[in-house]
């Protein structure tokens, strides 16, 4: 099942609605890394609120997606991981180092945002 | 003994023990004022139910006494049941013990089978069907009751214990958006458990972006438990909340240190103000004196 990733200003928005195929995550970073210069955006938020299980094959995609759109110019964070499913990933170990995470939507919003903000105040 | 069997041979068929159930109902119906007299002055007698009145063991005997005769007379023990549940809900906050229950459900049998053998004493084979039919249902009886008690008061305990758990590790919220977590006392496993999924739970309920973990009346922690905290702050992390620990004691510094903890993972504040002073600058508050900040007129 593919994830519809939504446009909204710079940012893109790809909210997973159901557990997804190792190929399926495949899809999700490989498109994200091409929308982004497609469209420009300079955020990325990945929704993962409906999912009750993310593995190390998942946890890795997250991470290269947060990478790969960090190179093309988006910062990507995470946003809806579950209480279960953090203590879950955290006891194998799987921390998603150096990888933005935010508790929904909104607040993933409200941190790009500042980023965005910060950026242009900084440069 | 071979009398007796003969006896339970002469009664195996279904309606001749229910006639005898019947019979005795009647018999137990007849006789009620005087029975559960006897009763209750043996109740008073062997010093069960201390916790209540004279009247009151009196009105809890007449009920449990037509519940009884009710179970005999349609074998069906689910009023009784709830009747049982019922009282223990009453009697155990007064402190009556399983022992009383079980002993005064265990004074009626004996009270009622004593009155069969008077009844009956004139026809040893009568009596001894009467006691076939009676003893399985009275039995049945008393397991019953003493089974509610018991079930109502692991309820209560386990209740109880519910309650002591939650409330060994709240979760406050102080500020928008800013939460506390005081741990007083020693962190087991059981308890480290539960503080994991109340912080994580109360983040995610209060949409949390800073937590402050105060541990200073925590005497010392194990490896594990450490483990677990560090874990802790990191799941909270991929929630997308700050934890701050602090009140770290130089025990607990030491156990930390020893166990090789990456403290680039966790913040750690001095003490619970400072944790607190922390967390406000993170999400933007600022506090000022009101004579200072503003002044009026």
């Amino acid at each position: 099942m593919a994830v519809p990733i939504l446009k909204q200003n710079q940012f893109l928005i790809a909210s997973i609605q159901a557990a997804l195929s190792d190929k399926d995550l495949i899809q999700l970073r490989d498109d994200l890394a091409e929308l982004v210069g497609r469209h420009r955006a300079r955020g990325v938020i990945v929704d993962v609120t409906a999912l009750d299980v993310l593995d190390s094959f998942a946890t890795r995609t997250l991470r290269a997606i947060a990478y790969m759109t960090k190179l093309r110019g988006a910062d990507t964070v995470i946003v809806g991981i579950q209480p279960d499913v953090a203590f879950s990933m955290v006891q194998l170990g799987l921390t998603l180092e150096n990888v933005a995470t935010a508790l929904d939507l909104e607040e993933g919003l409200s941190f790009l945002q500042r980023r965005l903000e910060d950026g242009r105040h900084g440069s | 003994m071979s009398q007796r069997n003969a006896a339970a041979a002469g009664t195996s068929s279904p309606e001749s023990t229910f006639d005898l159930l019947r019979e005795l109902v009647s018999h137990l119906r007849e006789k009620r004022t005087e029975l559960r007299e006897e009763w209750a002055k043996r109740i008073t007698e062997s010093r069960l139910l201390t916790a209540m009145t004279r009247e009151e063991v009196f009105a809890e005997a007449t009920t449990v006494y037509d519940n009884y005769v009710a179970v005999l007379e349609t074998g069906s023990v689910e009023a009784l049941q709830a009747y049982a549940r019922d009282l223990s809900e009453r009697i155990i906050p007064r402190g009556v013990e399983t022992q009383e229950v079980l002993g005064i459900v265990l004074l009626l049998r004996d009270v009622l089978a004593r009155s069969l053998f008077k009844k009956y004493q004139l026809d040893f084979n009568l009596l001894n069907r009467v006691l076939d039919a009676y003893e399985p249902a009275a039995n049945r009886i008393a397991n019953t009751v003493a089974v509610g008690f018991v079930q109502e008061r692991e309820r209560i305990i386990r209740q109880q214990q519910e309650a002591i758990r939650e409330l060994s590790t709240p979760v406050l919220r102080v500020r928008e958006r800013l939460l506390i977590l005081p741990i007083i006392g020693l962190i087991d496993p059981q308890r480290a458990r539960q503080l994991t999924e109340q912080l994580l739970r109360g983040i995610r309920e209060n949409r949390g972006k800073v937590a402050v973990m105060d541990i200073t009346g925590v005497p010392a922690i194990d490896s594990a438990i450490a483990n677990r905290l560090v874990q802790t702050v990191e799941a909270a992390r991929l929630l997308g909340a700050t934890v701050i620990v602090t009140g770290l004691s130089p025990e607990i510094a030491q156990t930390l240190v020893t166990i090789g903890v990456d403290l680039s993972k966790m913040n750690t504040v001095g003490d619970l103000q400072g944790g607190i002073e922390l967390a406000e600058r993170v999400l933007g508050y600022k506090v000022v004196p009101v004579d200072e900040g503003a002044p009026r007129h």
